[in-house]
């Protein structure tokens, strides 16, 4: 070492506040709804940069939609978003208690994220191919994907369209457009510019949308994802989910402490977007304006929704261990459905009676839809796919290893579960 | 139909501008494979007939080109992905892996990945560890993923098109040694162009030939070897040049494997060579011994050898040191004549 040197000192990030600290967010730069620009969609990316540092925001103190950035939507469509934001809160904590229950293995709640999911789903054509992450229920529901199938999933029982094969949440719908969603995070990224390239080439005018979290904009894909939509030009909105936290990592170790991920969009020279990711408007209007971009050839765009995980990372963790509970009530961005119940009592098209009336019917429609699968069997208590199923779909017709393997399957299943039916066993080859 | 005499390069550019042709839902794309051709010359004029949204320039990520793929075949797009150099595919491995080769499973067929992704392999042309290497095996590993290797110019074509119509994504590795003519293993000797070999005769036009057959290049009595790509020939050569009555199966494909010609073979002749390039512990070769034991253990009169690349990375200088040549295949030979 040269004495004469500063000696060189590692920099890891800490988050501000852990398990029983007092939490302040004055430090973070909120602007006010309504002040923010709003270019033309087919503007240059560079004049959208400024909004990266920003934060779109519509819903004001007031409870009122403010500037240009508010889309404007009738009370109609403002209550069946809400409703589906609700409906997909009331799913999560049905599903956390059917985990609980040992009716299957794992579950993750959006709660505090349902804008991110519902509010994109409403801007989106319902053909716009989206590829998800695993914290998008709200998208499939606003879809209008069938509970008792989205619960079958989860219970990886016999009516599983995915045949048991997915760990619960990742679903795959493509009746809905809705792509296979992936354990390894950000692939997602560079299949949907690849698919928004792919409807380029054809001419066709669907563009695709895809979700990544801020903690796995680090893995390189998202990176690639991105050099590929800007060199294409390719007709794709990027959703980065910026919920704070990657499980126990703070959004610090996805970059955060040096700028906001909106601002990778500079980078790129794509249009980028920051938005209230607890504002359902904002969100609204955010999506609306990229898919718009994209659908008039106008280039990709990167939106980064500022929101908060109010849950753990999933059924696995307890946050309670690595942040401190009063961030979630500290929250500056307040939560995403009331705000917008809020704003619907005060444009005084909705009451408290009203929202009870409702809260109890998403609550007796997701109670219906679980009964209804728990007919077709839980992962706990059975009723699953037929063994040979294992050995389908590997390949599109199974060679002789895998028939090979099957009949070994099967041959150990009579031996070790004899009462086990041959129903779908036997008969026919996989 | 009419055939004429092609280079490897010739024919596997003959198959993609068939299937540019006749299915508009193929693309091809790749770093450099566009106006330019491909380092190789593989996709040589294919931009300019076909069009540049068919066949174009990637940045150099094949973590992005592989997972824009993935997303193209999604869509319903057929894409060709070329990899420089077998030995640049690990970016783009989890896509390989991860994705692409579970994708039908994941989603119970809603989705697929219909994708051939090429890539030149071996050694043999002084490109040291970064130019050389031979990774068949992490792919013959992975549930769901074919994996091709063509020894001669009308195998390639026949084969990439099979390829290209599958519906299941497959890795296609293309012996960049023989890609200009048969390499025997004498790199000291003049080089042979395929013009002088029957197998470089090429149909013109469209024709398949299926994953999972495998081809009997020399027929004979003694010894089974079982190879693929360029080792084919090298193990032709020494059978030839030493009078070993030896019948050598040019494997095609590994991954569905045509078990039934390995076993039939190794049934008649009793004793067993596995050959490749790749390095030898973990090889796709351990994977043929093994089964040659538990399918013919009965009828084998030697213990199974292999000949095999060392446990190095390849290296430049000493190229030649490295690849399992005909003196490592004439000492196994030996080994099983005296069994």
């Amino acid at each position: 070492m040269d004495g004469n040197l500063p000696r060189l000192a590692l920099h890891v990030p800490e988050p501000r506040f852990r398990p029983g600290d007092a939490v302040d967010f004055g430090a973070l730069l909120l602007s006010r709804a309504g002040e923010q620009l709003r270019p033309d969609e087919t503007c240059a990316a560079s004049a959208t940069h400024g909004l990266c540092h920003d934060l779109i925001r519509v819903l004001g103190e007031d409870d009122l939609a403010h500037g240009p950035w508010n889309p404007a939507l009738d009370p109609g469509t403002l209550i069946r978003m809400l409703r589906l934001m609700a409906l997909t809160r009331a799913f999560d904590a049905r599903m956390v208690r059917a985990q609980r229950q040992g009716k299957t293995s794992f579950y993750m709640k959006s709660t505090g994220e349902e804008a991110t999911a519902v509010a994109t789903a409403l801007a989106l054509a319902d053909d716009d191919m989206v590829f998800p992450t695993y914290r998008q229920q709200g998208l499939l529901i606003a879809r209008g994907y069938p509970l008792v199938e989205m619960v079958d999933q989860i219970f990886s029982n016999r009516a599983d369209r995915l045949k048991g094969r997915q760990l619960p949440i990742m679903y795959s719908a493509r009746a809905q457009s809705v792509f296979s969603i992936s354990g390894n995070l950000a692939t997602q990224i560079p299949q949907a510019v690849g698919w928004a390239m792919a409807s380029a080439i054809r001419g066709d005018s669907r563009i695709a949308t895809a979700f990544v979290g801020e903690g796995s904009s680090a893995e390189g894909d998202f990176h690639s994802g991105l050099t590929f939509a800007a060199v294409y030009h390719a007709p794709v909105v990027i959703n980065l989910v910026n919920n704070q936290w990657a499980i126990s990592s703070f959004s610090g170790f996805a970059g955060a402490e040096r700028t906001t991920f909106a601002a990778r969009a500079i980078g790129y020279g794509i249009a980028g977007l920051r938005v209230d990711g607890n504002d359902p408007l904002a969100v609204f209007a955010a999506v609306r304006w990229a898919a718009d971009r994209a659908r008039a050839n106008a280039g990709p765009t990167l939106i980064e929704h500022f929101t908060y995980r109010a849950e753990g990372h999933s059924t696995s963790d307890d946050p309670g261990q690595y942040r401190s509970a009063a961030e979630r009530t500290e929250w500056p961005l307040g939560d995403p459905v009331d705000r917008l119940m809020r704003h619907l009592v005060t444009l005084g098209v909705w009451d408290a009676g009203q929202q009870a009336d409702m809260d109890a019917a998403v609550d007796a429609e997701v109670r219906d839809a679980v009964r209804a699968a728990e007919a077709h069997g839980t992962l706990g208590q059975g009723l699953h796919h037929p063994f040979r199923t294992m050995f389908e779909d590997v390949f599109e017709t199974p060679p002789w290893h895998l028939v090979e393997q099957s009949e070994q399957a099967i041959r150990e299943r009579r031996i070790k579960w004899p009462d086990w039916s041959d129903e779908g066993d036997v008969g026919e080859r996989p | 139909m009419t055939s004429r005499s092609m280079t490897m390069i010739e024919a596997i550019n003959d198959a993609l501008d068939v299937m540019l042709s006749r299915d508009p839902s193929v693309i091809v794309l790749g770093e450099d494979v566009g106006y330019f051709g491909g380092v190789f010359r593989a996709t040589a004029g294919l931009q300019r007939k076909h069009g540049k949204t068919r066949v174009f320039d990637t940045p150099i990520s094949e973590c992005g080109i592989i997972g824009v793929a993935v997303g193209m075949g999604a869509y319903g797009l057929r894409p060709v992905p070329e990899i420089q150099f077998a030995d640049y595919i690990y970016p783009g491995l989890d896509q390989l892996v991860s994705e692409a080769a579970r994708l039908r499973y994941r989603s119970a067929g809603e989705y697929t990945a219909p994708m051939t992704v090429r890539a030149p392999f071996g050694g043999g042309i002084f490109g040291g560890q970064t130019h050389s290497q031979s990774p068949e095996a992490l792919f013959t590993h992975v549930a769901g993923l074919k994996t091709v290797v063509p020894s001669t110019p009308h195998d390639a074509k026949g084969l990439l098109i099979a390829a290209i119509e599958d519906n299941d994504p497959v890795i296609f590795f293309e012996p960049k040694r023989l890609y200009n003519g048969p390499f025997n293993g004498h790199y000291d000797e003049p080089a042979i162009p395929w013009s002088r070999h029957p197998d470089s005769m090429v149909p013109e036009g469209h024709y398949r030939i299926p994953l999972g057959n495998a081809r009997v290049a020399r027929e004979g009595q003694d010894v089974t070897v079982l190879a693929y790509g360029t080792m084919v020939h090298v193990a032709l050569e020494v059978a030839a040049r030493e009078g070993i009555d030896a019948e050598v199966i040019d494997l095609r494909t590994l991954v569905p494997l045509d078990i039934v010609a390995v076993e039939k073979s190794v049934q008649k002749t009793g004793k067993c060579l596995v050959v490749h390039e790749a390095t030898r512990t973990g090889g796709f070769g351990a994977e043929l011994a093994a089964l040659v034991q538990e399918r013919c253990f009965w009828h084998l009169e030697a213990p199974v050898e292999r000949v095999t690349g060392f446990d190095t990375p390849y290296p430049h200088s000493l190229e030649w040191a490295y690849f399992p040549g005909p003196v490592r295949l004439g000492e196994a030979f030996a080994r099983l004549a005296r069994a």
